[in-house]
């Protein structure tokens, strides 16, 4: 074996490790990089009760509803398999629609209701033209 | 590895990249000045983002090129530590600060964009987080290759840097797909774009634009990282003498 290929079988292995060391990292630290509890993980384990955390998924359709004091919202958060109740008192992003993806900070109650402090909006990947879209925008892939 | 033999001459090199270097800046300006052109004004706003979604035509090219950059010194590393490619670390020294600059600029037109569409400027999500760590890199890479440089390194332990620093691409690729992220997912794969045809044709004049400048600049880094070794081999001697 000469040098070369003896150090070009280095690089190759280094690579290699290199390689495994990002499926590592994306497998393993799934759970602890994940932005927000879906509502189907929730339902799957109870969320801490005792800090802040985020809930994520879509606007269920036609959940959204208005309370009387003019700055409350309810609304329902789904990811297809589950789904969370949310209050949230404030101004909503532009985004903010139903069928559409949204992120909540704030903390679960023990009746498994969320109670948001802040709301951010989630797009999908998907960019088109508003006569392309029509009247219809669901997100079909926010859902994880 | 032939072809890439004859340019361990730097002088053949520098024939060859002295006219290619305004060639390439050049062409890049133009290709940019059309994709702006033609994406501030000839593409519909996006149904659900408005004119927002313009952003895009700078985010998604600074994106690319902040990862293009580190493959970039990836393979230069490669090219050093396996054949001993003469002007292996000079590329990588000149491609790691431009390569920064790309990574910080999508950065901060990724925080400007996020802004109005989710709600915030920053968070730390995978993707977000991903980057900014790719960025940091990049700054570690250029502060490595300086000081190995100055101590008359062969450039050996940058390398190692370079392709210890690819574990990052992946992560950025994939965090928007296996993690739960506020960034949406790829719109552009291998099999195709969930961007409209009609906002999506600007982008490749870009893309290309953004290379091209990205490539001249690299060139005349390297033909300045040359000039500067040549100059100093000679105060060296003449020191001597």
């Amino acid at each position: 074996m000469t040098a070369k290929t003896q150090r070009m079988l280095l690089v190759a292995l280094a690579l290699g490790a290199v390689a495994l060391a990002a499926l590592l990292a994306l497998s393993a630290l799934k759970d602890q990089a994940a932005f927000f509890y879906a509502p189907s993980d929730v339902a799957r384990r109870a969320p801490p009760l005792d800090r802040a955390v985020r809930l994520g998924g879509m606007v269920a359709a036609g959940s959204v509803r208005r309370a009387a004091d003019g700055v409350t919202v309810h609304f329902t958060v789904t990811d297809g398999r589950a789904t969370t109740p949310v209050t949230y008192a404030g101004i909503v992003p532009d985004l903010f629609r139903e069928k559409s993806g949204v992120v909540a900070e704030g903390r679960f109650k023990p009746d498994g209701g969320f109670v948001a402090t802040n709301l951010l909006a989630k797009h999908d990947e998907r960019y088109m033209p508003p006569q392309v879209a029509g009247a219809m925008h669901e997100t079909k892939t926010l859902a994880q | 590895m032939t072809t890439l033999h004859a340019f361990a001459n730097p002088a053949r090199f520098l024939k060859v990249a002295k006219p290619l270097t305004p060639v390439l800046f050049w062409a890049g300006v133009l290709l940019v000045a059309i994709g702006c052109w033609a994406g501030l004004t000839r593409t519909p706003p996006d149904y659900l983002q408005g004119e927002t979604v313009r952003i895009l035509y700078i985010h998604v090219p600074a994106a690319w090129l902040g990862m293009g950059g580190w493959s970039g010194i990836a393979l230069s590393s490669i090219a050093l530590l396996v054949w001993r490619h003469p002007l292996a670390s000079i590329a990588a020294r000149a491609i790691a600060p431009v390569g920064a600059a790309f990574a910080a600029l999508c950065l901060v037109t990724g925080s400007i964009w996020g802004r109005p569409t989710w709600g915030t400027w920053w968070q730390w999500d995978g993707r977000l987080t991903a980057m900014l760590l790719l960025f940091f890199v990049y700054c570690g890479y250029v502060a490595l290759a300086r000081a190995d440089a100055e101590r008359g390194g062969d450039g050996r332990i940058p390398a190692l840097f370079g392709i210890a620093g690819t574990v990052l691409l992946p992560v950025i690729r994939y965090s928007v797909v296996w993690w739960n992220t506020l960034h949406q997912g790829p719109s552009i794969g291998l099999t195709g774009s969930s961007i409209d045809g009609a906002i999506l044709w600007p982008l490749p004049f870009m893309l290309i634009g953004f290379t091209a400048i990205f490539a001249a600049i690299v060139l005349m880094r390297m033909r300045t990282l040359l000039a500067r070794a040549k100059a100093e081999a000679r105060l060296r001697r003449m020191a001597r003498a």
